[in-house]
C-alpha cells in the first residue's frame, strides 16, 4: 500500500502540474500599462510554487516508496544533517523567496496604488448598486453634480440621484450603463457604492477594487487595446451578485468623442 | 465499584444514571465524543449543502426532487433560486468553519485526549466543560433554525460583510430573522469556545502528572494547548463584533453603516458607520480561526506519523516552536483578506510581509515531516495513510497561499475560485484528513473496538483522489478569473469552463458518496469491530497505558509518573521497539 | 495501585489533587481575565476606528453619579481585601468563629457596594436618557451604553460569585472552598481596574 501511495501521489502531482505547465488556464491578455509587472510576478510565483509543489510531493512519494513496510527490524536512520539542516535550509530558501517576492513585488503594487493619477486623466464616476453598474461623465463643465440619495429613482433612470433643477453641475452629466473610454488615455475612475459593498474587476485590465459604502475610493488605469471587456462584481452583494456586470468599451479617441456626443443627446 | 473511603479525592464523583453518564456528563471523554458527534452531524449537513451547490452550478434547471420540502420559497419545484444558493453557501461555510473545523480536531479530540495524555483524570473545570459543549449545541440549534423559518437562512456568506449583513431585511431574502439567528448563534458559539479554551489552558498548566514537564507533552497536546491560547483571544474579538452587528440590525446603531445608503429603494436611517470596521474585527478573529482549524490536525498527524514510522521526528521541539510561531504570526496578518478592500494600500504591504513570513515555520514543519520519513519503517494503516495524505494536502494548500499573500497578485486572484481552492485544500481537506487520521487511530481507544482497516483504506483512496479531483481544478478556474459566490456562471469567459465545472461536480458527488463508507465503518465497528487491546498500535504516550475504553477516571487509582519524552521509538524496550512514557525502564541513550 | 494502600499515601494523593485544583482555579481566573480584557480591547478599537471613520463624533458629558459609583467599586475592593485578611488560612489549625464572622461582614459590605455600583450605573443610564441620549442617538452614546452594559454584565457575574462564596461561608463555616474565594477576589479586583480604564476612555474619548 505504501508503494501504491507513492504511485498515486506522483500521478496526482504530475496531473495537477500539467495544465499549468501547458498554460491551459491563464488570465486573459493584459491590456493595461501596469499589468505586465503583475503578470511577471505571477509567473515568477508560479515557477517557485511549481518547484515547491512538485519537489515536496515527489520527495514525499519517494520516501514513502522507499521507507514504508520494510521488513521487521530494518535499520532506522536519520536524514543527514537532521533538524538543524531542515531549519537552516527553510530559513535560507524561503527567507530569500519571501524577501524577493515581498520587496521586489511591492513595485507592482506601487504602480497601481502609490502613483497618483495624472492631472489630465479622464475622470469618470462609477456607481455600484444592487445589481448594476452605472457610469457618469462630467460633461463639458468637467464637474460632477452632487448625489442626492433620496432622489434616486430607478424607474425614471435617475440612478445617481441627480438634481439638475437645483444643481447646475449635474445638468450636463452623462450617465451610461457601459464604461466607454478612449484607448491609451489615463482614466481616473471614481467609485461610489449606492447600497452595500461591491467590487469592480476587469480581468484584462488587471484592476480589482472594492466599493465601500461611505468611502470615496478610486482607481486609475490606462487601457492599451481597443475592444469590449467584461466588468464583473466580485463582492457578494445579494441575490443578483452573479449577474451584476457591465462592459468596458475601449475605443479610439474619435469614436469615443462621437459616443460621448451621442450619449449626451440621449440624456 | 470501590468503597468511598478507599478512593482518593477526585474532580467529581463517578457518574450514575443514564443522564449523568451520557447526556449531561462531566467526563471529558463523554464531552469529547459529544463534540465529535456534533461535528459529524454538522459535516454531513455541510457536505449535503455543498452537493446542492455543485449540482445547481452545472445543472441549474434540473429538478432536485424533494428539495421544495426543505424550502418552498428557496427551491420551488426543486429548482434552487439565486438567493437560496447564497443561503446554502452561507450555511455551508458557517457550519464547516465553526461547527466542524473548530469542533472536531480541537474540541472533540482535544477534550478526549488532552487530560489523558498529560496524566490527569479530567479537565480542570468539568462543569465548565459540560457547559461549553451544551452552549455550542445550543448555538448549533439556533443556526439550524434559520433553515426552518419562512424567510430562510442569510445570504451574506459566512463572512457576513456589512452593510449587507447590517441593514436588515432590505438587503434581501434571509436577511431579516435569518441573519439575526446567524449573529445570535455565532455569539453563543463564541461563549462555548471561550469556556472550552479556558479549560484546556488551565488543565495543561496545572494538572500535569508528576514528571510530565511541558516538553514531555505529546505534540498533539501542544497543538491543542497552542490552539486554545489562540481561541481564547480570537473568539474574544468575534463576540464583540457580533454584538455590534446585532445592535446595528435591531437597535438602530451605526457601527458599520454609513449614511446615504439606498437599499431596496429605501434610504437607510443610519449614518457614520464603517463597513471596513466589520472587516477588521471579523478578520482579526478570522485569520487566527483558520489556524485554530489546522494546528490540531498538524499535532494529530505528527503524533500518528511518529507512531507509524516507529521513530521520532528529527525534532519534536522544532515542530512545537514552529506551531508557536505560526500561532504568534497569525495575529499580524488579518489584512491579507482585505488587500483590495479599500483600506490604506500601504497597510496591504505591511500585512503581506508577515503573511509571507508564515511560510517559514510552515516549510520547516513540512521539511521536518518529510525529513523524518527518511530511514523510517512506516506501517501503512488507514490512520497513517491519512497522516501522509495530510502532508500532501498541506503542501498543495500552502503553496497556493503563497500567491494570495502578495497584494499585486491578489488583484488578479481575489474573490476568484483560486481563493476557494486554497482554503478548501488547507481547511476542507488537510484539516479533515487530520480528523480522519485521528479517528482511525483512536477509535479503538475511545470505544473498545477497532475500525475496519480494509474499509478505512478504501475510504482513504477514494477521498485522497477525490478531493484532489475536486479542489485542484478550482485553482485553474481562478487563474482564468472565475468569480466565487456566483449562483450561476453567465460571464462571457465562463462558458468554456463549464466542462471543468461538471468534472468537479461529479468528483464532489462521488467523493461525498465515498464518505458513507466512513460513516458505515464508524457505526459497524461500534458493534462488530475487533475488540481493542490497551495498546493496539504499540504507542508510547499515556493514552496507551489505560484500558480501551478508559474507566471514568482515566487512570483508576493510579497517578501516573512520567519518566520519558513522548516518542521513545526505535529503541530496545521491554515490550518491543518502544518505551512508554510512564515506564520506569531507562531511556535509549 | 490497589485500594489497600496506606492511608497517608491516600491523603497525600487527595491533598495533591486538591492543591492542583486550587492552582487550576487561579490559572483559570487569570485566563478568563485575559479573554475579557481582549474583548474589551476589541470594543475600544472599534470605538477608535468608528471615531476616525466619520465626522459625526460629538461629546457627551458623563453623569456625575459615575464618580460616586467608581468610589463605591474601589471601596468594595478594599472591603474584599479586608475579608481576605480575616479569612487568611491559619497554619495548622482551623479558622475561629470570629474570623469567619469578620470575613463574612466584609464580604457583605463588598456585595452591598457592588450592588450600589450597579444601581448607580442604571441611574446614570436614566440620566443620559433624560438628556435625550439613547443607545442609537449617536456614536458616542452607543459606545457609552455598550461599554457600560458589558462591564455591568461582567460585574453581575462577579456579584453572583460573591453570593456563592457568601452562601458557602454561611453554610460550611471555616470549611469553605478557598480556591473559589480567591478566584472571586481576583475577578472582583479586575472588575475595578477594568472600570477605571473604561472610565478613562469614556472621559477622554466620549
Amino acid at each position: 500500500m505504501g508503494k501504491m501511495f507513492a504511485i498515486v501521489l506522483v500521478i496526482i502531482a504530475l496531473a495537477s502540474a500539467y495544465p499549468i505547465a501547458r498554460h491551459m488556464y491563464v488570465p486573459p491578455e493584459d491590456i493595461s500599462t501596469h499589468g505586465h509587472a503583475i503578470d511577471d510576478q505571477l509567473s515568477d510565483t508560479m515557477a517557485e510554487a511549481g518547484f515547491s509543489f512538485l519537489g515536496a510531493q515527489l520527495v514525499l512519494a519517494f520516501f514513502v516508496w522507499k521507507f514504508s513496510e520494510r521488513k521487521e527490524g530494518a535499520k532506522l536512520k536519520n536524514f543527514p544533517g537532521g533538524a538543524k539542516l531542515m531549519v537552516t535550509v527553510a530559513f535560507i530558501i524561503v527567507g530569500a523567496e519571501v524577501f524577493a517576492l515581498g520587496v521586489l513585488g511591492q513595485k507592482a503594487w506601487a504602480n497601481v496604488y502609490f502613483t497618483p493619477p495624472r492631472p489630465d486623466a479622464l475622470q469618470i464616476q462609477s456607481q455600484a448598486g444592487q445589481f448594476a453598474f452605472y457610469f457618469r461623465y462630467p460633461g463639458l463643465d468637467g464637474k460632477f453634480g452632487a448625489i442626492h440619495p433620496d432622489k434616486i429613482d430607478e424607474g425614471n433612470q435617475n440612478f445617481f440621484g441627480l438634481d439638475p433643477a437645483n444643481d447646475i453641475e449635474s445638468r450636463d452629466d452623462i450617465v451610461s450603463g457601459e464604461l466607454a473610454i478612449p484607448v491609451n488615455r489615463e482614466i481616473h475612475l471614481l467609485m461610489h457604492a449606492k447600497d452595500v459593498g461591491h467590487s469592480f474587476y476587469v480581468r484584462e485590465l488587471r484592476i480589482q477594487q472594492d466599493y465601500v459604502p461611505g468611502l470615496d475610493l478610486s482607481v486609475h488605469f490606462t487601457a492599451t487595446k481597443i475592444g469590449r471587456y467584461e466588468i464583473v462584481c466580485t463582492q457578494l452583494c445579494g441575490l443578483g451578485h452573479y449577474n451584476m456586470k457591465a462592459y468596458l468599451n475601449v475605443m479610439a479617441q474619435d469614436d469615443f468623442e462621437k459616443w460621448l456626443k451621442q450619449k449626451a443627446s440621449e440624456q | 465499584m470501590q468503597e468511598a473511603s478507599a478512593q482518593p479525592a477526585h474532580v467529581h464523583a463517578p457518574p450514575e444514571g443514564f443522564i449523568r453518564k451520557h447526556v449531561f456528563s462531566l467526563d471529558h471523554k463523554v464531552i469529547g465524543k459529544q463534540y465529535y458527534a456534533l461535528g459529524l452531524l454538522a459535516v454531513c449537513m455541510g457536505m449535503a449543502l455543498s452537493w446542492l451547490m455543485r449540482f445547481h452550478l452545472v445543472w441549474p434547471t434540473t429538478r432536485i426532487p424533494g428539495l421544495e420540502l426543505l424550502s418552498k420559497a428557496g427551491a420551488p419545484g426543486g429548482i434552487i433560486t439565486p438567493e437560496y444558493y447564497l443561503s446554502l453557501l452561507t450555511m455551508h461555510g458557517t457550519l464547516m468553519v465553526f461547527f466542524v473545523l473548530t469542533n472536531a480536531p480541537f474540541a472533540a479530540f482535544g477534550n478526549y485526549f488532552l487530560p489523558i495524555q498529560i496524566g490527569a483524570e479530567d479537565m480542570a473545570f468539568p462543569r465548565f466543560n459540560m457547559m461549553s459543549f451544551w452552549t455550542t449545541f445550543v448555538a448549533f440549534l439556533v443556526l439550524v433554525l434559520a433553515f426552518v423559518i419562512p424567510d430562510g437562512p442569510p445570504i451574506s456568506g459566512w463572512t457576513s460583510y456589512a452593510p449587507l449583513s447590517a441593514v436588515g431585511q432590505d438587503a434581501g431574502p434571509g436577511m431579516g430573522w435569518g441573519m439575526n439567528l446567524w449573529g445570535i448563534s455565532i455569539a453563543i458559539f463564541c461563549i462555548g469556545s471561550l469556556l472550552g479554551a479556558l479549560n484546556f489552558i488551565a488543565t495543561t498548566l496545572d494538572l500535569r502528572a508528576k514528571g510530565m514537564t511541558l516538553m514531555r507533552m505529546p505534540i498533539c497536546t501542544w497543538a491543542w494547548f497552542i490552539t486554545s491560547c489562540i481561541a481564547l483571544l480570537a473568539f474574544a474579538v468575534l463576540l464583540p463584533a457580533c454584538i455590534l452587528l446585532i445592535l446595528d440590525r435591531t437597535a438602530g446603531t451605526s457601527f458599520f453603516i454609513p449614511s446615504g445608503l439606498v437599499v431596496s429603494d429605501r434610504l437607510q436611517p443610519h449614518s457614520g458607520g464603517s463597513p471596513l470596521l466589520w472587516q477588521h474585527l471579523f478578520w482579526f478573529f478570522g485569520h487566527p480561526e483558520v489556524y485554530i482549524a489546522i494546528l490540531p490536525s498538524m499535532g494529530i498527524v505528527s503524533h500518528i506519523l511518529i507512531n507509524s514510522m516507529r521513530k521520532p521526528l528529527l525534532s519534536a521541539r522544532v515542530i512545537i516552536y514552529s506551531m508557536m510561531s505560526i500561532g504568534f504570526l497569525s495575529w499580524m496578518v488579518w489584512g491579507h483578506h482585505m488587500f483590495v478592500s479599500g483600506m490604506n494600500p500601504f497597510s496591504s504591504l505591511l500585512f503581506s510581509f508577515p503573511t509571507l513570513t508564515i511560510t517559514i515555520p510552515a516549510t520547516i514543519m513540512t521539511m521536518i515531516w518529510l525529513g523524518s520519513l527518511y530511514g523510517a519503517n512506516i506501517r501503512i494503516t488507514s490512520a497513517s495513510l491519512f497522516a501522509l495524505g495530510f502532508i500532501s494536502m498541506f503542501v498543495s494548500g500552502g503553496v497556493s497561499g503563497f500567491f494570495l499573500a502578495q497584494p499585486s497578485i491578489d488583484i488578479v486572484l481575489h474573490a476568484t475560485y483560486f481563493v476557494v481552492g486554497h482554503f478548501h485544500m488547507v481547511m476542507g481537506v488537510a484539516s479533515i484528513f487530520g480528523v480522519f487520521a485521528g479517528t482511525y487511530f483512536w477509535y479503538g481507544k475511545m470505544t473498545g473496538r477497532m475500525m475496519n482497516e480494509k474499509l478505512g483504506q478504501l475510504h482513504f483512496w477514494l477521498t485522497f483522489i477525490g478531493t484532489y479531483c475536486i479542489f485542484m481544478p478550482f485553482h485553474y478556474l481562478g487563474l482564468v478569473g472565475n468569480i466565487r459566490r456566483y449562483s450561476a456562471f453567465v460571464n462571457d469567459f465562463t462558458g468554456p469552463l463549464m466542462p471543468l465545472h461538471k468534472f468537479i461536480t461529479i468528483a464532489a458527488l462521488c467523493t461525498g458518496a465515498a464518505q458513507f463508507i466512513f460513516i458505515f465503518n464508524l457505526i459497524y465497528s461500534h458493534f462488530k469491530g475487533k475488540p481493542a487491546s490497551e495498546n493496539p498500535w504499540e504507542g508510547t504516550t499515556l493514552e496507551w497505558s489505560i484500558p480501551s475504553p478508559p474507566p471514568w477516571n482515566n487512570f483508576g487509582d493510579k497517578h501516573p509518573i512520567i519518566y520519558h519524552d513522548p516518542y521513545q521509538y526505535g529503541v530496545k524496550g521491554s515490550k518491543g521497539d518502544y518505551i512508554m512514557q510512564d515506564s520506569p525502564e531507562p531511556s535509549a541513550s | 495501585m490497589s485500594s489497600a494502600t496506606y492511608p497517608s499515601v491516600r491523603v497525600a494523593a487527595s491533598a495533591k489533587v486538591r492543591s492542583a485544583h486550587a492552582e487550576a482555579s487561579r490559572s483559570g481566573i487569570w485566563v478568563g481575565i485575559c479573554t475579557i480584557t481582549m474583548s474589551f480591547m476589541a470594543f475600544i478599537s472599534a470605538l477608535y476606528v468608528r471615531q476616525g471613520s466619520s465626522t459625526d463624533w460629538t461629546h457627551i458629558v458623563l453623569p456625575r453619579i459615575l464618580y460616586f459609583n467608581t468610589l463605591a467599586l474601589l471601596v468594595s475592593s478594599v472591603a474584599l481585601e479586608l475579608s481576605r485578611r480575616a479569612l487568611a488560612p491559619v497554619h495548622g489549625s482551623e479558622l475561629d468563629r470570629g474570623a469567619v464572622r469578620r470575613g463574612l461582614g466584609c464580604l457583605t459590605a463588598t456585595l452591598a457596594l457592588g450592588l450600589f455600583f450597579v444601581a448607580g450605573q442604571y441611574e446614570a443610564w436614566r440620566q443620559l436618557a433624560a438628556q435625550g441620549l439613547y443607545l442609537a442617538t449617536n456614536a458616542n452614546s452607543s459606545f457609552y451604553y455598550v461599554l457600560t452594559a458589558m462591564h455591568g454584565l461582567h460585574l453581575l457575574a462577579g456579584i453572583g460569585a460573591l453570593l456563592l462564596v457568601i452562601s458557602r461561608l454561611v453554610v460550611a463555616g471555616n470549611r469553605f472552598r478557598r480556591s473559589t474565594f480567591e478566584a472571586t477576589a481576583i475577578y472582583w479586583h479586575f472588575m475595578g481596574v477594568l472600570w477605571l480604564y473604561l472610565l478613562l476612555v469614556l472621559r477622554t474619548k466620549l
